[in-house]
């Protein structure tokens, strides 16, 4: 018997959260029907146990650096790094399910595998070294998404969103693939971390060849509906407030993360050195997003919708960090995603057991009170929301901190320009967030209405959420140095 | 590389820690939440004591240093105080006992939330004061605002709502850019800390050593950026439009402690900030800046003069009165700084004593409606002689505290800029005019509603807040030297910051012109004949030598 060869020994190393996601998300299918009905909760603890051991598995693949299957999946701290974010979202949005589905009366195993699935997707986005495999990565993320959304099937709104995103984020995919095609046409190759040498082959007079940037900017496109940043948001805020809560949660954080990481490589990696052509894209899509993300927020009565429409406009000003193109710049992306994920999944579990059956107490009038009410959940909900507003003490704030400070980096005038836009979007932003404690502090409660208790499992994740919040808010060093390794990482060659 | 003395940090942090002693209180447990505020208060008054007896009064270092890392290489937890912050923190520690006693009984709804919200905006306030990381100053410039949004949300008046989002979107806007302007510098220098410490270099030291070289656009926009938040804070017309919302709309102790120090927040930083860190913008700007600070004296004193409401009078006199400190400030003159910074502290204590007293008057009636009131001194003869005392301290009569401030501003600010000062004198009449004629209306003549003519006077406890507020303004206004003195090395370092080799102005520095201290007659490039002379006299023979 041959012994099993040394590289493919590490190559299963490198994907081993993928595959350790995959196999709970399998295992979950299989097991789904000898459950009983009354006891299918077990099934979310598998899955919460999935993503531990992903977690576990990703501390196993961070021993092996380098790339694997011939250059299609690279571990890197950058990939580490997403990994660890995407999978703590996935955690949080299934500690906020059990007892979501429980009170929906949807409690099922596909549903636990399908976001472990979508999980293994977006870690497959945040290690891809290589075009298509991130499309493979998308596509997995994004299909079992798509289910997840429509998951209250006996709800048009869901239904509706499902649709909706289902059928506009197959053409965003398609243009990505596309975009994928042209660039291979140009550069000759799909690996992210070759193609500038194809296109340096390829180029004329070190001009990039026309069907190189077509290209980019058909991945942009793609990729920029995923992030949900302007002009290709508008389907954002629809589908977010239709999904169940814990759903949008996942969909508001993870996804955008692992795109984000993905956006990163792409342009970062493959078309660093014309960073001067893509970034006025960047530049006038961070922002149109701003502020339509923003101004939007501004007029809404749903708390769902608003901090859908707050998400928007957070993508906003991680493409402003974005746009700096530097090593600090990118540092800044990461940072902030983690600093987002933790903030944006605490808040909609918030809304996901405020929401109470049926998801009818959503509108910003059903929170009055809440302080006096539930004065601990009312906290929590606060603090995410400063974090979101970016005071400081909060994760959010370092998130806009570092953004704006490596944006200012590059000192010229476009992007001081672009921070300064920004930094008033933050104050616009204030007023929506503030809306929300006004109605929890300053209203007088409803007095027919006694919420009920905050079960032990949300409890746990907020408690996470909201640790995770306050401690990257007061000791954020070493996750920045983290981020920083890991933005250096991406320039690094094995 | 820490320090030894932990004093700022007891300081800074000791109503934070209060705070966790609260929490474990029952909220419906009113009584002790009460006692252990206030307890904790005047522990923290008596710590801050403290300062004065090590305060060295002969350096414009700053004093009682810390210094530690926190994150990264940049930022730094740095602490110290100089003349000017020492007794901006004893305002805080001083203001903040008779804030909580002055809730003692007003405050019945959430007892537990409102004294957790004062303790934790004195910690802010002083944090402020003491920072000496720019990021450590922002962070707790920021730290003030969410308990202060929360004291005149939850506890104050009829549109209490309004006002708290007017009063946090107008701050937010201008420390948001100022946030921008701290991140804009770090790139420059790469360092967040002011001064530096032993082997450290600091923003200031690079500026002024030329080592990092500001264009004059960029300084400009700097200074804008940290100018515009402080203006808000103060604030300067015509950004003031928050301040009578707030002011009116917060329960008695927000007033106090809005008006009492966290204006000061916004004065303080300028002279800090703005005027150290960008002198030759700061000189650019002082004419357009000082006029503005005069309009400010001036409309913010005719605005106050036909109030209806007693508490937007007073709140509008804010408006007048840090006008004069502004205009102190951009006078850019020894004497005119002193007064601004004087004048900050008297305010501070003449303001809320103001707002003490109309809290207790509205107390008894529930209304600011000057028609509501009228002979009030006949039921309530202690309280209203009080309000009369502090009345005429805010209206700078001699020998009360904001007389010394005023006057000092006007003197200095004379020296170089008759105009403006003459302008500005017309302010100190019109306070007297609004003062006393709404005392007149309050106070004074028949009573005219029928339910004013049982009110109780003014309580021990009334009374204990009262007389310590007294004795301060007595204090403040005989004893000036006490303050001036410690004052004095740090104001004139910040002009000689303040101050590029080129300008003009510097010939009025060292002012002979000497108020109460007489301290800048020992100066030996001043002429003894010169003390002779008065003011008017000599500037006029300036003017024949020209």
């Amino acid at each position: 018997m041959t012994p099993f060869p040394a590289d493919q020994f590490a190559n299963l190393h490198r994907l081993a959260p993928e595959i350790v996601l995959c196999l709970f998300g399998l295992a979950l299918m299989v097991v789904d029907p000898f459950i009983a009905a009354a006891r299918k909760r077990v099934l979310g603890w598998i899955g919460f146990i999935g993503t531990l051991a992903a977690l576990a598995a990703v501390h196993l693949a961070v021993h092996f650096p380098g790339h694997s299957y011939s250059g299609l999946i690279v571990v890197d701290s950058f990939s580490v790094f997403v990994h660890i974010v995407v999978i703590v979202a996935a955690a949080l949005a299934i500690l906020g399910s059990l007892d979501y589905l429980e009170q929906e009366g949807l409690q099922r195993g596909e549903y636990y595998a399908l976001v472990l699935f979508a999980a293994a997707g977006m870690g497959i986005l945040a290690g891809a070294n290589e075009l298509v495999t991130a499309f493979i990565g998308l596509e997995m993320s994004s299909i079992s998404t798509y289910v997840l959304v429509g998951f209250r099937r006996r709800s048009l709104l869901s239904n509706e969103a499902s649709m909706k995103y289902f059928l506009l984020g197959s053409f965003a995919t398609a243009f990505f693939l596309y975009g994928i095609a042209m660039v291979y046409g140009a550069a000759g190759t799909t690996l992210i971390d070759k193609i500038p040498a194809g296109l340096m082959q390829h180029s004329v007079a070190g001009h990039l060849p026309a069907l190189a940037l077509l290209g980019l900017g058909l991945i942009f496109v793609g990729l920029g509906f995923k992030v949900v940043v302007a002009p290709f948001q508008i389907y954002g805020p629809d589908v977010y407030e239709g999904a169940p809560t814990p759903v949008t949660a996942l969909l508001a954080s993870a996804p955008k993360a692992a795109t984000f990481a993905l956006m990163v490589r792409v342009f970062y990696v493959s078309f660093g050195s014309s960073s001067d052509i893509w970034f006025w894209a960047i530049w006038v899509s961070a922002i149109l997003t701003m502020f339509i993300g923003n101004l939007a927020a501004l007029v809404q009565t749903n708390v769902k919708r608003m901090l859908a429409y707050s998400s928007i406009a957070h993508a906003g000003y991680i493409l402003v960090a974005f746009a700096a193109s530097t090593p600090a710049g990118v540092a800044a992306v990461l940072f902030y995603l983690a600093a987002y994920v933790l903030m944006k999944v605490g808040a909609f579990l918030v809304v996901t057991h405020l929401g109470q059956q049926g998801e009818k107490r959503l509108a910003i009038q059903d929170y009055a009170g809440l302080g006096l009410k539930q004065p601990v959940l009312a906290a929590c909900f606060s603090l995410f929301l400063l974090s979101l507003l970016g005071l400081p003490a909060t994760a959010g704030f370092f998130g806009k901190l570092f953004a704006f400070q490596s944006a200012l980096g590059v000192g010229s005038r476009p992007i001081i320009w672009l921070v300064i836009i920004a930094a008033i979007n933050s104050v616009i932003g204030a007023y929506y967030y503030l809306r929300v404690m006004i109605a929890m502090y300053f209203s007088e409660p409803s007095a027919e209405y006694t919420p009920s208790l905050v079960p032990p499992a949300l409890v746990f994740a907020l408690f996470i959420a909201a640790a995770g919040t306050l401690y990257l808010g007061i000791l954020p060093g070493r996750v920045l140095d983290f981020a920083k390794a890991a933005a250096d990482s991406l320039t690094q060659t094995f | 590389m820490g320090t030894h003395s932990l004093l700022l940090t007891v300081i800074t942090f000791l109503p934070l820690f209060s705070v966790a002693a609260l929490l474990l209180l029952r909220s419906e447990d009113h009584a002790w939440i009460r006692r252990i505020a206030l307890a904790a208060s005047l522990a923290e008054f008596a710590v801050s004591l403290l300062l004065l007896r090590g305060f060295d009064t002969t350096t414009a270092n700053y004093q009682f240093q810390e210094f530690h890392p926190w994150i990264g290489q940049a930022i730094h937890y740095h602490l110290g105080v100089d003349g000017i912050s020492l007794f901006l923190v004893l305002l805080t520690t001083f203001l903040t006992p008779l804030a909580i006693l002055c809730s003692w009984q007003s405050v019945q709804v959430n007892v537990k939330g409102f004294f957790i919200a004062l303790l934790v905006i004195e910690t802010a306030m002083i944090g402020v004061f003491v920072s000496l990381d720019l990021f450590l100053f922002f962070v707790f410039w920021e730290m003030t605002l969410i308990p202060m949004y929360f004291l005149i949300g939850m506890w104050g008046h009829d549109h209490r709502i309004y006002a708290a989002v007017k009063f946090i979107l107008y701050t937010m806007f201008g420390s948001i850019l100022m946030l921008v302007a701290i991140l804009w510098l770090y790139n420059l220098t790469g360092t967040f800390d002011l001064p530096g410490f032993s082997g450290v270099q600091g923003i200031q030291g690079m500026l002024q050593s030329g080592q990092v070289m500001l264009p004059p656009h960029t300084e400009l926009l700097l200074f804008g950026a940290f100018f515009l938040a402080f203006a808000i804070k103060v604030p300067l017309f015509p950004l003031h439009t928050w301040l009578p919302d707030a002011h009116t709309e917060a329960p008695t102790a927000g007033s106090v402690i809005l008006a009492g120090v966290m204006l000061k927040l916004g004065t303080y930083g300028i002279l800090r900030f703005c005027v150290p860190l960008f002198p030759e913008a700061a000189h650019k700007m002082a004419q357009p800046i000082a006029v503005l600070a005069i309009i400010g004296i001036v409309y913010g004193a005719l605005v106050a003069t036909v109030q209806t409401n007693l508490k937007r009078l007073v709140a509008y006199t804010s408006v007048s009165h840090l006008g004069f400190v502004i205009l102190g400030i951009f006078a850019f003159n020894v004497t005119s700084i002193e007064g601004a910074v004087y004048q900050m502290l008297s305010h501070g204590i003449s303001t809320g004593a103001l707002f003490l007293g109309v809290g207790m008057i509205y107390d008894r009636r529930h209304t600011f409606e000057i028609k509501q009131f009228g002979g009030l001194a006949t039921p309530m003869p202690v309280l209203m002689s009080f309000f009369l005392f502090i009345s005429l301290s805010s209206l700078a009569l001699p020998p009360l505290n904001g007389f010394v401030g005023e006057f000092l501003i006007l003197i200095g600010t004379f020296v170089g800029h008759h105009a403006w000062a003459s302008w500005a004198a017309s302010g100190a009449v019109l306070s007297a005019i609004y003062l006393l004629w709404a005392y007149q209306r309050v106070a004074l003549g028949e009573i005219t509603v029928e339910k004013n003519r049982t009110l109780p006077d003014a309580s021990v406890r009334e009374r204990v807040i009262l007389a310590t507020m007294a004795v301060a303004i007595i204090f403040m206004g005989v004893a000036s030297p006490i303050f001036t003195r410690r004052m004095e090395a740090s104001v004139k370092n910040v002009i000689e910051q303040a101050n590029p080799p080129q300008d003009a102005s510097r010939h009025v520095l060292d002012s002979p012109v000497a108020p109460l201290t007489q301290k800048y007659l020992q100066k030996d490039n001043v002429s003894p004949e010169l003390h002779a002379q008065p003011v008017l006299a000599r500037i006029a023979e300036r003017r024949v030598q020209q």
